[in-house]
C-alpha cells in the first residue's frame, strides 16, 4: 500500500535561483482517481512556480469545495492555504489581498465551484479586477458527487451513463472576457507546455488572471460522446498561438518567423512571447480575442492558449486607493496619526 | 530510437542491477523478500541453488552486487545484500530435506574433478543429481579449497564452511582427500569421461630479487602459505612487529591473523595510494579498527638483516602520477624509510601453476602459462578437459568461481550426453503482475528512508586473543528486516502497454524521480536521452522506449533511478502501466527453459 511518496529524489535536480530543487513545491501525494487531469495541472502549477523562484511563504493557496478545491493539498505545500466554502474562494481572497496585497494569490476552482454555486462571487471578482490567479479545472461533470452533467457540459455531451446533456453550457473564458477581466487564457491539462507559461504569466499579471483547463474525469467524463475527454479534447484543441513566458532581465533568443511574432511586455518588465498560430487575432484587443472564441466554438474547435491580456491592467488597490503596504505591516504610527490628525479630519467635514 | 524489446530476457535482467552484477546471477530481491518475510529457509533456498556456498559467501563474498546496487544511486549507502544473505543462512531450519535426495540412479559417466574448492564443489553439485559418477581430488585433509585455507577463521567460522562442503559431499561424493594429483596424464588415462580443474591459483607472488630476501628468508613468509598454515594448524605464532606487504584481501587476511597470533605492532605497506588498494573497502575498515595502521605510496627496497636476524624493511616513498590513464609510481626523493620487522609477510598476489599437467596432451598453454579456455563452455583444447574457477583465468573470487562451476557443468552434462556444447538452454524467466487492489501489490512497494544498518562486531579483545572468534555477529531478526525492507525490489518491473495508454501524464507527475517523460522520439539515443524531463546522465543504465502513442510521441523510462514504488501503476487509469516480478534464473544443469 503506498498512500506515501517516498522521499528519494532524483539525484541529479537542478535547483533554482533560490537554491530549491522542484520537491520543495510539493504537495502531499493526490487522493483524486488515477489518471485525473487536476493532477496534471497541479504538476503544472509546481513546474511555474519552481521556474519562477517564487517562494513559498509568499504565495495563498484558495480554494472552494470540490475535486478541483482539494488539489492545493497536493502542491506547495510550504505555502499558506485556505479551503472556503463552496462557491465562496472569491471573497476570502478579496478579504485576503485586501489585507495583505504582498501576497501572490492562487485561486483553485472547479466548474461546479465557479459556473454554478460560486458564479455570483465569480463574476464580481472579475469586476473587480483583484489581484489573483484564478484557475477553473473544468471537467464538465460533477465528479465528487459521482458525475453529474455540470453547467460547462456542452449541449449534447454524452456522459458515462449515456445521458444527453440538454442545456446550452456556460462558457466561462468568453464569459470572462465579456465581463472585463484583464487576462483570460484557456488550456488543456494535457498540454504542460502551454500550461506552465500560462501559469507563469498569470502569476505576474497585475490583476485578475483566469485560466480555463479542459480537465477531463477519468472516472465519469472520458467516454466516447463526451467533450472533455482526453480523445475528444486532443481532436478538437486549436491553440491561438505557442507562448512562453520571459521573466524580466532575461534575454530573448529565440526568433520566431516574420509576422506571426508577438511581445506582450507586462508591467513589472517581464515579457509573454507568442508566436501566433491563429490569424485575425490581437492578444491585447478584446473584441478580436472574444471573436476568435466565438469562431473557434463555431468550428467545434477548443481555442487555447493566451486568449486576452491588458497589460495595463490596475487592480482593486489601485482602484480604491488602498495604503501600498499590507495592513500586518502597519504600526501604531501609521494605525494611531494622533489628535491632530483627527483634529485636521475634523475641520475638514466641517 | 527503436522501441525496447523487453521481451528479451536480458533487457529486465540488467534492470535488476545486483543480480546482473552477480557472476553467479543469484535473484537477490527475491532472497531479500523473503528475509524480511522471515521465511529464512526459503531465502536460503534460493541462494542455495544459486551460489552453493550462502553461509560463505554471506560473510566472504567480494560483494559485486552491491557498487551496483540501485539504492546506492539515490542514498547514501546500498543495500547490505551480501550481510542479509548470512541472515539467511544464519536463520534457517533444517534444509537438508530441501536439496536434492540421494542415492540417485547412475548414469554410467565418470568424472574427476580436481582440486575441491568452491568450483569443483559447484560441479559436483550440479552433476551429482543427474548420477554422475564424481572423483573429487584434494592436497588439502577436507574439501573448500582456498575457503578453508585463506579465510581466517575469525571472518569465516570452520564448521559453516563444513556444513555446506558436506551439503555436497553427501551428495555421494567420492573423496580423495589429502591426495595431491601429480599427473594429468594419468588421470586421462583413466575411464574419466571428462576431468574438470579447479585447482585456483595456488602460488603466492614472491620479491626474490630484493636485497636481503634470502637471508632473512626465516622470518618471510608467503601470505597465502603462511594463512594456509595457520588454518591447518601448523603456525601458531608470530612475532610482536610485523609487516605485510600488498594492498588486496589476502593482504588485509594476513595483517588481522598476524594481530591475532601475537602481533602488536602489524602494519600493511602498500606501493599504491590507499584509494587505490585492491582490497574491499569493508575489509581495509576492518583492519583499521583493529588497529593496524595502512601506509600507502611506499615501494619495498630491501630486507635489513642483521647478525642474520631480520630487523626490518627499506622502502622508498613514491607518489602516483597518471598518463593517458595509465599509474606510474615515481619516487619523490629524499631517505629511504625504514620500519622494523620481526616478520614480513607477502601478499603482493597470486598466481596459477600447472607443474602436473603434462604440456603434450593437447591443453594448450599460452606464453603466460594459463590455459586456453572458452569463455562460455569452460572446455580447454582437450575437448574433455574443463577449467573453471582461478584456474582458468587467474584470481578472481569464490562467486565467480561458482559461476563458472555451473557453466561447466552444463558443458560436462552435454558433453557426455552427446549435446553440442553451445546448445544451452535458455535460462529460465517468469513476468507475473503483483497487482492485487487499488493500493495494493503483493511485494512491500513502500521506499523505507532509512540508512544503511551497521553490522555489530564482538568486543575487540575477545576476538584479537582467539583468531577462531568470528568478529561480525550478523544482523539479529530486527536489524534483518529493517535492512531488507531498505530492498528497492527492482526485480518487480514497471511493464508498459501502449495500447492502453491514454496519455494522461499522471505517471510522469506522480514519479518522485523524474524517470518518466512523454516526448517526440529521435533518431538517436543519445539525443533522446539528453530530451528527457532530467536527462539519462548515466550511460550504464538503458533507457526504456514505447512504441508510438497516439499523439505521436513515445514514453520513455530511464531506469537509472527508478525506486519501483509503484506509484506510475497506481496513478495510472488504464493499467498501461503495471508492476510485474520478474524471475530470471539463469541456465544450469537443472534449470532452463527450452526453445519452441
Amino acid at each position: 500500500m503506498s498512500y506515501v511518496r517516498p522521499t528519494f529524489r532524483h539525484p541529479e535536480l537542478p535547483k533554482n535561483k533560490l537554491g530549491y530543487t522542484i520537491d520543495y513545491y510539493e504537495g502531499s501525494l493526490s487522493t483524486l482517481c488515477a489518471g485525473c487531469g487536476h493532477d496534471s495541472i497541479s504538476a503544472a502549477i509546481i513546474q511555474g512556480c519552481y521556474e519562477m523562484n517564487i517562494e513559498p511563504h509568499r504565495l495563498a493557496k484558495l480554494s472552494g469545495i470540490g475535486c478541483s478545491s482539494k488539489t492545493p493539498a497536493y502542491f506547495l505545500s510550504n505555502s499558506h492555504g485556505f479551503n472556503s466554502v463552496h462557491g465562496r474562494m472569491p471573497s476570502v481572497a478579496t478579504g485576503a489581498n485586501m489585507a495583505n496585497r504582498d501576497l501572490i494569490y492562487f485561486g483553485v476552482s472547479g466548474d461546479g465551484d465557479t459556473a454554478s454555486i460560486g458564479m455570483g462571487q465569480f463574476v464580481h471578482v472579475i469586476r473587480r479586477n483583484l489581484n489573483m490567479v484564478y484557475v477553473v479545472m473544468n471537467n464538465g461533470c460533477y465528479g465528487l458527487t459521482k458525475g453529474q452533467d455540470s453547467a460547462t457540459a456542452d449541449e449534447g455531451s454524452k456522459n458515462k451513463t449515456g445521458h444527453v446533456n440538454l442545456f446550452e453550457s456556460i462558457d466561462l473564458a468568453s464569459l470572462a472576457i465579456e465581463l472585463g477581466a484583464t487576462f483570460v487564457a484557456q488550456s488543456f491539462s494535457g498540454d504542460k507546455a502551454q500550461l506552465v507559461p500560462l501559469v507563469k504569466a498569470a502569476m505576474k499579471h497585475p490583476g485578475f488572471a483566469f485560466i480555463n483547463v479542459i480537465s477531463p474525469c477519468v472516472t465519469f467524463n472520458n467516454n466516447v460522446g463526451s467533450t472533455k475527454s482526453y480523445d475528444y479534447v486532443r481532436e478538437h484543441i486549436e491553440a491561438t498561438a505557442t507562448m512562453d513566458f520571459v521573466p524580466q532581465m532575461q534575454e530573448i533568443s529565440v526568433d520566431y518567423g516574420k509576422g506571426s511574432h508577438k511581445h506582450v511586455k507586462m508591467h513589472d518588465g517581464s515579457i509573454i512571447e507568442l508566436h501566433k498560430l491563429s490569424e485575425d487575432w490581437d492578444p491585447l484587443d478584446r473584441q478580436s480575442a472574444m471573436n476568435a472564441v466565438l469562431n473557434a466554438k463555431a468550428k467545434n474547435e477548443i481555442l487555447t492558449g493566451l486568449l486576452y491580456v491588458d497589460p495595463d491592467s490596475h487592480d482593486l488597490h489601485h482602484l480604491l486607493q488602498t495604503n501600498d503596504k499590507p495592513l500586518n505591516s502597519l504600526g501604531k504610527a501609521d494605525l494611531c496619526p494622533g489628535s491632530e490628525a483627527l483634529k485636521e479630519i475634523n475641520a475638514g467635514l466641517r | 530510437m527503436k522501441p525496447t524489446n523487453i521481451k528479451d530476457p536480458e533487457y529486465f535482467h540488467k534492470v535488476v542491477d545486483c543480480q546482473y552484477a552477480c557472476p553467479a546471477h543469484t535473484p537477490v530481491p527475491e532472497y531479500i523478500r523473503l528475509i524480511a518475510a522471515g521465511d529464512y529457509t526459503s531465502a536460503y533456498m534460493i541462494n542455495w541453488d544459486s551460489n552453493v556456498f550462502p553461509g560463505v559467501l554471506g560473510r566472504t563474498c567480494d560483494r559485486p552486487c552491491e557498487p551496483a546496487c540501485r539504492r546506492g544511486r539515490v542514498d547514501e549507502e546500498p543495500v547490505a545484500i551480501c550481510r542479509l544473505k548470512r541472515v539467511a543462512a544464519d536463520n534457517k531450519n533444517d534444509v537438508k530435506h530441501l536439496m536434492p535426495q540421494g542415492p540417485f540412479k547412475q548414469n554410467g559417466k565418470k568424472i574427476a574433478l580436481i582440486g575441491a574448492g568452491p568450483a569443483s564443489l559447484t560441479v559436483a553439485r550440479d552433476l551429482a543429481p543427474l548420477g554422475y559418477e564424481l572423483h573429487l581430488f584434494d592436497e588439502q585433509k577436507k574439501g573448500g579449497g582456498f575457503m578453508r585455507s585463506q579465510i581466517p577463521s575469525f571472518r569465516l567460522p570452520e564448521t559453516v564452511l563444513d556444513e555446506e562442503v558436506n551439503y555436497i559431499l553427501d551428495l555421494g561424493i567420492h573423496t580423495h582427500f589429502n591426495k595431491y594429483v601429480e599427473s594429468m596424464k594419468d588421470v586421462l588415462s583413466k575411464d574419466y569421461d571428462a576431468v574438470f580443474v579447479g585447482t585456483g591459483a595456488p602460488r603466492g607472488r614472491d620479491l626474490p630479487d630484493l636485497p636481503g630476501r634470502k637471508e632473512g628468508a626465516a622470518n618471510i613468509h608467503l601470505g597465502i602459505n603462511w594463512l594456509g598454515s595457520v588454518a591447518f594448524e601448523h603456525t601458531h605464532k608470530i612475532g610482536k612487529k610485523v609487516i605485510v606487504l600488498g594492498g588486496g584481501n589476502t593482504a588485509m587476511d594476513c595483517c588481522r591473523t598476524a594481530r591475532r597470533l601475537g602481533g602488536t605492532h602489524v602494519k600493511v605497506v602498500v606501493r599504491s595510494p590507499f584509494a587505490e588498494m585492491k582490497a574491499s573497502p569493508w575489509e581495509k575498515e576492518d583492519a583499521a579498527h583493529e588497529d593496524i595502521p595502512i601506509i600507502d605510496n611506499h615501494v619495498p627496497k630491501s630486507f635489513v638483516v642483521e647478525n642474520g636476524k631480520l630487523t626490518g624493511m627499506t622502502f622508498e616513498k613514491v607518489t602516483a602520477v597518471y598518463e593517458n590513464g595509465k599509474r606510474k609510481l615515481v619516487p619523490v626523493g629524499g631517505p629511504d624509510v625504514f620500519f622494523e620487522a620481526d616478520d614480513v609477510l607477502i601478499a603482493v598476489g597470486q598466481e596459477n601453476s600447472f607443474p602436473w599437467i603434462e604440456r603434450d596432451l593437447g591443453i594448450e598453454f599460452d606464453k603466460w602459462e594459463m590455459p586456453t579456455v572458452n569463455e562460455k563452455t569452460f572446455v580447454s583444447t582437450n575437448p574433455k578437459v574443463f577449467f573453471g574457477g582461478d584456474s582458468a583465468w587467474g584470481p578472481k573470487n569464490v562467486i565467480t568461481a561458482v559461476a563458472h562451476g555451473h557453466q561447466a557443468a552444463v558443458s560436462i552434462n552435454n558433453l557426455c550426453q552427446g549435446i553440442d556444447l553451445n546448445k544451452r538452454l535458455d535460462p529460465m524467466v517468469n513476468l507475473v503482475s503483483q497487482k492485487m487492489g487499488i493500493h495494493e501489490w503483493s511485494y512491500d512497494s513502500e521506499v523505507t528512508p532509512d540508512l544503511r544498518y551497521k553490522v555489530r562486531q564482538a568486543d575487540k579483545k575477545l576476538t584479537l586473543s582467539n583468531r577462531k572468534k568470528e568478529v561480525e555477529l550478523g544482523f539479529n531478526h530486527l536489524e534483518g528486516f529493517k535492512e531488507a525492507e531498505r530492498c528497492l525490489n527492482c526485480d518487480v518491473q514497471t511493464v508498459f502497454t501502449e495500447t492502453k495508454c491514454i496519455e494522461c501524464d499522471a505517471c510522469m507527475d506522480v514519479c518522485p524521480t523524474a524517470c518518466i517523460t512523454f516526448a517526440e522520439n529521435k533518431e538517436e539515443e543519445v539525443d533522446l536521452r539528453a530530451s528527457l524531463k532530467m536527462p539519462a546522465n548515466n550511460k550504464t543504465q538503458d533507457i526504456y522506449v514505447s512504441d508510438v502513442l497516439p499523439t505521436k510521441r513515445v514514453m520513455i523510462k530511464d531506469e537509472n533511478v527508478c525506486l519501483h514504488c509503484g506509484l506510475c501503476a497506481e496513478r495510472c487509469p488504464t493499467a498501461a502501466w503495471d508492476m510485474q516480478k520478474f524471475f530470471y534464473n539463469v541456465t544450469k544443469t537443472h534449470t532452463g527453459c527450452q526453445k519452441h
